[in-house]
């Protein structure tokens, strides 16, 4: 056994070496965030994905897609079919041709996925100057970090996050620059010495440029971000397009949950996690059965190892 | 022949006596003497036969529901995760049994190179076995293309640009290959038509790699033939019911990904649907070709880079002749151990570099360490062979074990000791 364990023991060593996390661009990490959904035993939370669906219907939905979520599939969030017809009831969809070979528009059905807010990428690049809001639908496994990064991301705009974080971005972005500032001094200090001498041959050279000491930053003026984005501190370059979606009593819920960002975020969070991965409570409780059946079927085996090999010296 | 066949059944003798297909069966796996003394290394050869059958079969469900086409494969594998009754499960499978199945496989060759099973006469044993990762390879490279994401559209870009490397016709290689004039949708059905393909070569060449493997009957952990009968147990039932234990520590292992971590090993680039126009930050290769990419991007020249990088493998096929030692285990290779345990290190940095950006100190290492990989097999080996002096040999495989030859045969025994 002592020999099995140190193959099994060297195998994990060999898997998780061999994989580690890929670097992810400038920002910084996500926290983790405790989520229902959260560890071996976690399930979702169907009140909470109820409010992120309200949160990305009111909010969301007037420039993100969720192309792959059908009406029916709110079913998982614990609508009966009455509401769920009530639900895709608000929304109109274009269908046909008719037999007349017209288009027309009918109300929604379960059968129909969520109506996309723009008719093509180019309509919804011209009304976000030039960004294209990401559709929403496997979002939550399409970045790194999951649900704690879309949390993350908004609740994450300038006036929402703590002075540490900012401080701790503005300290890092101070040492990347004084690291390249002394880099271009140094290429600098090369090309000089180069045209000093070339210069004396050939008085056409113009002289190189001396890097400007670009500072440290100190405010998120200073990170230089284009006009047309806001500051992010978990957004790859830390400026974002989308302006801060969400605030205290964006949505009101009619379940008493106070309408706060953090929940906000939380609750739409969850629902896209949901909307990424509906099958996830059904994997895990699968997972749970099927550990255990392995552990006794493996240990039933072991046995029979032990009593099988027990003749041979 | 079929008198080794010990059956009562009628019907079985009266088959048997026409198609030997039972007295086969018994031969290759029943009465089919194994050495004794195999340690739990010896289980991945057979965790990897499982791991080709698991992904064959998932394989074939799947492309009963996916669509090779680049408007349809993306939202296709998307039914089939949503839609399909189970297909998340098939899904899931199919994408972490292809880690696990590397997995196997690398553990099976670095057990090779410990106990030396590349060497006479097992060397078209070993390479038989290089062709079968070769394939893997270009099956999983083809297979990761399939979901039409954006790792698989850019990686299927970057990898088949290498190709345009090769001078005067590299170029004409990379679109002949593409079937267009960039990765397209005559790429994405051909890659698809190939992916199916390809894992039934890889059966084929299984079933010569058993061939040639029941032709001397497996290496052992000391190295040496077995001498006669004593030394040999049948593989029924005592491998079997080793190996049936080692199949419910992979799949509990498999399992603690499949269902609580699945996207694990996978990037999140790929939940993104391939656009030609947006390049991803980083291009990563599916970890098990990381080593492997450490090597092309430390070369600074694309050619010699595409060729180093092929050549990591291609040296396999000759290390039973780079080896000279005419001792197989490094149990009784005191210098070789430890070369061993070094190029094993080696691969493991490799591996960490593969997924760095190719700058600064992960540049550095990655070509110190690709440097090393070849020293290894070019220089090292072939020096051990005439400088090191090898620990004494038992005279048999039973000797040591009956009659206590020392530590290192006690450890070979353990495994079959009562505790």
């Amino acid at each position: 056994m002592k020999k099995f364990v140190l193959t099994a023991a060297a195998a994990a060593v060999t898997l998780s070496l061999g994989l580690g996390t890929a670097h992810a661009a400038e920002a910084i990490k996500a926290p983790s965030k405790s989520w229902s959904f959260s560890g071996v035993f976690g399930t979702y939370d169907q009140a909470q994905l109820q409010r992120g669906y309200q949160v990305y219907k009111e909010v969301c939905s007037s420039c993100h897609g969720m192309d792959l979520i059908a009406f029916r599939n709110l079913a998982d969030l614990g609508y009966n079919e009455d509401e769920l017809k009530a639900l895709a009831a608000e929304y109109e969809v274009t269908d046909g041709p008719d037999d007349d070979g017209e288009m027309f528009d009918r109300t929604a059905r379960l059968s129909d996925y969520f109506p996309s807010p723009f008719p093509n990428a180019k309509a919804a690049a011209a009304s976000n100057g030039g960004a294209i809001p990401p559709d929403l639908s496997l979002v939550a496994k399409a970045r790194v970090g999951g649900p704690d990064y879309l949390y993350a991301l908004l609740t994450g705009y300038e006036e929402d996050v703590s002075a540490d974080v900012l401080q701790s971005i503005y300290e890092t972005e101070t040492h990347k620059r004084e690291v390249q500032y002394a880099a271009d001094l140094e290429a600098y200090s090369v090309k000089k010495a180069k045209y000093d001498e070339a210069v004396k041959t050939d008085s056409s050279l113009k002289e190189p440029k001396m890097p400007e000491d670009p500072g440290p930053v100190e405010s998120v003026e200073d990170l230089g971000l284009p006009d047309t984005s806001s500051f992010n501190a978990y957004f790859p370059g830390y400026g974002i397009a989308m302006a801060a979606p969400l605030a205290d009593e964006s949505v009101e819920y009619s379940d008493g949950t106070p309408a706060t960002l953090s929940n906000h975020a939380a609750d739409v969070s969850a629902f896209m996690m949901w909307a990424a991965e509906p099958s996830m409570d059904q994997r895990k409780q699968m997972g749970i059965k099927v550990i255990l059946f392995l552990l006794v079927f493996t240990g039933i085996l072991y046995a029979a190892k032990r009593k099988c090999w027990s003749d041979v010296h | 022949m079929s008198e080794h066949l010990k059956t009562n059944n009628a019907v079985i003798k009266w088959i048997d006596h026409r198609l030997p297909v039972f007295s086969m069966m018994n031969e290759t796996m029943i009465d089919y003497p194994a050495p004794k003394n195999l340690n739990y290394w010896w289980n991945f050869g057979s965790l990897a036969g499982l791991a080709l059958v698991v992904m064959i079969v998932t394989g074939i469900v799947l492309a009963m529901q996916y669509t090779a086409h680049v408007d349809y494969a993306f939202n296709s594998v998307e039914r089939i995760m949503r839609d399909v009754n189970g297909g998340w499960l098939v899904r899931y499978i199919h994408m972490n049994m292809a880690s696990f199945f590397f997995i196997a496989v690398f553990i099976h060759m670095f057990r090779g190179l410990y106990y030396g099973s590349y060497k006479a006469p097992r060397e078209i044993l070993w390479m038989l076995g290089v062709v079968i990762l070769l394939l893997m390879m270009a099956t999983a490279f083809m297979g990761y293309v399939l979901p039409w994401g954006q790792m698989s559209f850019w990686g299927a870009t970057v990898i088949t640009n290498l190709f345009s490397a090769f001078p005067l016709i590299g170029e004409s290689i990379v679109t002949w290959l593409w079937g267009g004039f960039s990765v397209d949708n005559p790429t994405l059905n051909r890659f698809f038509a190939l992916h199916y393909l390809l894992p039934f070569v890889i059966v084929g060449v299984v079933a010569v790699h058993l061939w040639a493997l029941h032709r001397f009957g497996s290496n052992n952990p000391l190295g040496i033939e077995a001498k006669g009968p004593q030394d040999k147990i049948p593989f029924h039932p005592y491998y079997t019911v080793k190996d049936a234990f080692g199949v419910g520590v992979f799949l509990l292992a498999f399992s603690g990904f499949l269902f609580f971590a699945p996207n694990f090993m996978g990037h999140p680039d790929n939940y993104i649907p391939a656009n030609p126009l947006v390049t991803p930050a980083h291009i990563v290769p599916e970890w098990y070709f990381l080593p492997f990419y450490a090597i092309l991007r430390s070369i600074p020249d694309k050619l010699m880079g595409v060729l180093a990088m092929f050549a990591s493998i291609g040296i396999l096929f000759i290390l039973p002749w780079l080896d000279r030692s005419p001792v197989r285990s490094a149990k009784f290779r005191p210098v070789y151990k430890w070369f061993f345990w070094l190029f094993f290190a080696n691969c493991l940095l490799l591996g960490w570099v593969g997924q760095e950006a190719a700058e600064g100190l992960p540049l550095l290492l990655g070509r110190l360490a690709t440097a090393y990989y070849f020293i290894h097999f070019l220089v090292i080996l072939p020096l051990l062979g005439v400088m090191e002096r090898p620990k004494p040999l038992p005279v048999s495989i039973s000797e040591p074990v009956l009659k206590g030859g020392g530590a290192l045969a006690g450890a070979a025994a353990k495994p079959m000791e009562k505790a």
